[in-house]
């Protein structure tokens, strides 16, 4: 805007109302802070940002749905446009769907968009939790804030499960007939729980109301507290940085929040936003008018949860039917205590818990702002992946007939290949990714050491070959070399000068157990002093190329590793080679 | 009350009690038992069947045997009517091609005359359930809401809530059933093919059999929120979530980012 010297009404109404607003609240000097506060920019930054504006799109469209839906699980019978369902007795739960799908203007829209948004949310919670693993941004200080996201993705959960559990339909309701054999399945408390659950036996009177509070009240009012825990951490510790030239923990390099950063992440509420509409104008999500009213008995194949759920469903369809167990009068229902709640157990214990679990290992207390390049943390990436691989053997085996169907296989074989799968893919996941790891480490060092490849061969006047080397730019160096190496805990030993066993040994050893686990296996960055070997070796074969003054003396002085200064500048030049 | 109460400690109660009941099944199979082959819409003539025998013969009888009495390699045809054989024929499943776990419906291989003449010999040789009426199919004329009640208590378990098909064990199979004509749908009920069951008249009635056909008709395949990603509920879903919104999203995120550096 040009700067006039009369300020238009409009300006002078911003304007008014906020001086107005800084003279009493003092908020001025938070915004320029806040307006200053540097982001630093990389596509893996948006995914929670994803998140975050999927749940704005799902709130925003479900204030629409409340609305219209009537959460009551009193009998009616419906009359309407949709023929399949006329006169059919139904919930009026399922009523009102059925209403807002077809009667209610926008609605079928409003509930396709509500629905493609949650979807879109869980796998932005997960890929968003992927960059976080992966590039190590839970160690201190974040692993607060990593057990607060941890926490959205359980809430992320409970909020999809009783949202798609509401209309009441017989899809969602063989789900609820799975939790309820599931909460059953409890030793002791189990058939009492289930009682209190359900109001009675299941299906009762008076789950839908309860779900209904719990999904449109409790869980998003926790879930919008937790994510603005979430975001003052993230604005409290500073947003972390790739590892590059220039970049250190004790520094931020990126743009300021305002106008650049604001300016693209209000961009892409509009593309979270946009796509999800576009998706939920076009694809159909949920018909529940396919599956009809709840009703016990029927069950449709095909049948199966949410995405996000499919892992648990997954695990039971694994499970052999035979590992029920009868104590005296006590049925013990292992086939269903084992994938129900073992099997989530393990995963989500071993999420949440994993960053104090490498920090134990590790036994660094030092803060942390670079992130890691993945194949320089080999245990940690492998085990993350070997952690996916099974979750998703697990989605898989939940779909295994819709496998069967389309590929023509027999679901019997499908289901056993998941049952081997499931122990042997996770082991053999970890394997191939530490190799690729290690893999990758080593083709750093030896770019380091040796350059890029030019594939320019140069004949000497003896007949020898050599092929021409480029010597990576600083920059690129840099990238390479900039990581600790970190290596097993070395242990004080078990017995003092005197002998005596000492105290809190055996901790220690598991200790140290743990950490060799994590990183007996590894390749150092390598050192200045391996650098400046390697150029002072190459320096005797040195050719000028043609034409060219003789190439720049390379010393030890340049370049990177933990050791060496952060490079200014470029120095190397076309010249070196061995 | 008192008569009765004391004859049924009579050493012949049992007798008569049995006799009651097989009278009593005998009189419901005659009302329900599935009609026989002469209630065919087309009368079959001599002629017909005649043609039918060679035809038969020519493409059947190596596995149903000659007089389809069935051999090792397929089953005896005496009584399945004419209804099986225009259904099997008529989707392309018979002849049969190549064993595997079902036999898979294949570009059928006869004209409706040539199977009309089949059926018609295969009726001749025993009575069994007919070819149904064009009446008795229209769609127009069942009750899509009780087909859907009836539907989902009875195939949905197999054949997917809305018809779009389903997994069985062992490599088998529930077809999607939004391509098939409700003649074959009909008669896929009355016959039940391979592994699916027979719902004969007494199970499911001629009109709930419409009922049924009417809310294939109606729902079978339609979508009134957009594309019906297969219709095969949330796992589609979820893959289409990932693929195409996922997709789009770190597509943008990615072209947001490399704008910068
Ligand atoms: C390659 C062997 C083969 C040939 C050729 C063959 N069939 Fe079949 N047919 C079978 C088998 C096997 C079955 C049993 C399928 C099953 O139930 O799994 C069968 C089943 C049938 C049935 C269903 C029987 C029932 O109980 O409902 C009919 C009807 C039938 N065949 C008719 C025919 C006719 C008509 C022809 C010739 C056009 C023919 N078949 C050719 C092997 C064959
Ligand atoms: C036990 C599972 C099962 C049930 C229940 C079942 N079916 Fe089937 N149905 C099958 C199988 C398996 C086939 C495939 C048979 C074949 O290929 O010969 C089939 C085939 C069909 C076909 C032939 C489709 C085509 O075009 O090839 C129709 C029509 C059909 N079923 C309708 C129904 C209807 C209507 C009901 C409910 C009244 C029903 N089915 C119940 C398993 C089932
Ligand atoms: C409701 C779901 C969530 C929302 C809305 C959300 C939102 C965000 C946003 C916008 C950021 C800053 C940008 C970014 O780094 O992507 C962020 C950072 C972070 N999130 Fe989440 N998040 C959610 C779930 C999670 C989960 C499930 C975890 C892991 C268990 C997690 C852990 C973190 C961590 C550790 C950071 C700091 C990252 C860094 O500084 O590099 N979040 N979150």
């Amino acid at each position: 805007m040009t700067t006039t010297a009369t300020p238009t009404p409009v300006e002078k109404i911003a304007g008014g109302t906020a001086d107005y607003l800084d003279q009493r609240t003092g908020i001025g000097t938070f915004v320029k802070t806040f307006a200053r506060k540097i982001f630093p920019d990389h596509w893996s930054f948006l995914l929670g940002e994803i998140a975050l504006f999927s749940f704005i799109t799902i709130l925003i469209s479900g204030v629409f749905l409340t609305i219209f839906f009537v959460p009551s699980m009193t009998e009616v019978h419906y009359e309407g446009p949709w023929a399949a369902m006329n006169g059919v007795e139904m919930s009026e739960a399922f009523a009102s769907t059925l209403r807002l799908s077809f009667e209610v203007r926008g609605g079928l829209l409003m509930r396709q968009i509500h629905h493609w948004a949650a979807l879109i949310f869980m796998a932005a919670i997960v890929t968003h939790m992927m960059r976080v693993f992966f590039t190590g941004a839970f160690r201190k200080p974040r692993e607060v804030n990593w057990v607060v996201g941890f926490l959205l993705l359980i809430l992320g959960l409970a909020a999809g499960f009783s949202g798609y559990s509401l209309p009441d339909d017989v899809l969602s309701g063989n789900g609820l007939r799975i939790t309820d054999g599931v909460v059953k399945a409890v030793p002791i408390i189990g058939s009492y729980t289930s009682y209190f659950i359900f109001g009675g036996e299941f299906p009762g009177q008076d789950l839908i109301p309860r779900l209904f509070t719990v999904h449109i009240l409790l869980v998003p009012g926790i879930i919008l507290a937790l994510i603005g825990l979430h975001l003052f951490f993230v604005v409290l510790h500073k947003h972390t940085q790739y590892p590059g030239s220039g970049r250190s923990d004790k520094n931020v390099v990126g743009y300021p929040l305002f106008p650049i950063y604001v300016a693209k992440a209000g961009g892409y509420f509009f593309t979270v936003f946009g796509v999800i509409a576009l998706m939920a104008a076009t694809m159909s999500i949920n018909p529940v008018w396919n599956y009809g009213p709840y009703d016990p008995s029927p069950i449709s194949a095909g049948a199966q949860p949410d995405w996000y759920m499919l892992f648990l469903e997954g695990s039971l369809r694994l499970m052999p039917g035979f590992t029920e167990v009868v104590i005296g009068h006590y049925t013990l229902s292992l086939n269903v205590i084992i994938p129900a709640m073992v099997v989530p157990g393990i995963l989500f214990t071993l999420l949440a818990a994993y960053p104090f679990i490498e920090a134990f290992a590790t036994g660094d207390k030092r803060e942390h702002h670079v992130l890691d390049r993945p194949r320089n943390r080999p245990f940690r990436t492998a085990f993350g992946v070997s952690i996916l691989t099974a979750f998703f053997i697990l989605v898989l085996a939940g779909s295994n007939d819709l496998i069967a169907t389309h590929f023509h296989m027999s679901l019997n074989d499908i289901t056993w290949a998941f049952r081997v799968l499931i122990f042997v893919g996770p082991w053999f996941a970890f394997w191939v990714t530490k190799r690729i790891c290690l893999g990758l480490q080593r083709k750093d060092r030896e770019l380091v050491l040796h350059g890029h490849e030019t594939g320019r061969i140069v004949r000497f006047a003896n007949g020898e070959y050599i092929e021409v080397h480029k010597p990576l730019d600083a920059h690129e160096r840099w990238l390479r070399v900039q990581h600790d190496a970190i290596r097993p805990l070395e242990i004080e030993p078990a017995e003092d000068s005197r002998g005596v066993r000492r105290k809190g040994y055996r901790l220690d050893r598991m200790r140290q157990r743990l950490s060799q686990t994590f990183y007996e296996d590894r390749i150092e960055p390598v050192t200045p002093a391996e650098l400046a070997a390697s150029h002072s070796h190459g320096q005797h074969d040195a050719i000028a190329p043609a034409g060219e003054p003789a190439p720049a003396q390379l010393t030890g002085a340049v370049g990177g590793g933990q050791h060496l200064v952060d490079p200014q500048d470029e120095t190397a030049l076309d010249g070196r080679n061995r | 009350m008192k008569a009765l109460a004391a004859r049924r400690q009579d050493r012949r109660a049992p007798i008569v009690l049995l006799l009651l009941a097989l009278l009593l099944t005998g009189g419901l199979y005659a009302v329900l038992a599935p009609t026989s082959a002469d209630a065919a819409p087309v009368q079959a003539s001599t002629n017909d069947i005649a043609t039918g025998e060679k035809l038969f013969q020519a493409n059947c009888a190596s596995c149903h045997g000659p007089a389809a009495s069935g051999t090792a390699s397929g089953p005896s045809l005496i009584g399945v009517g004419a209804a099986a054989v225009d259904f099997q024929v008529g989707t392309g499943r018979m002849p049969m091609q190549m064993s595997g776990p079902q036999a898979l419906p294949k570009p059928v291989q006869f004209d409706q005359e040539q199977i009309n003449q089949l059926a018609a010999f295969v009726a001749s040789l025993g009575a069994g359930p007919a070819i149904p009426t064009a009446e008795q199919v229209d769609p127009a004329l069942g009750d899509v809401a009780n087909g859907m009640l009836i539907f989902r208590t009875n195939c949905a378990m197999c054949h997917n809530a809305v018809g779009a098909g389903g997994a069985l064990s062992q490599g088998k199979f529930a077809p999607n059933l939004w391509e098939t004509t409700p003649t074959h749908l009909y008669e896929a009920m009355l016959t039940g093919p391979q592994s699916m069951p027979v719902f004969n008249d007494a199970n499911i009635t001629p009109e709930e059999k419409r009922d049924i056909i009417a809310f294939i008709d109606q729902q079978g395949g339609t979508s009134p929120g957009g594309l019906d990603l297969g219709a095969l509920g949330p796992v589609s879903e979820g893959l289409w979530a990932w693929v195409v919104g996922m997709g789009l999203l770190i597509g943008a995120a990615v072209w947001i980012g490399a704008k910068s550096s």
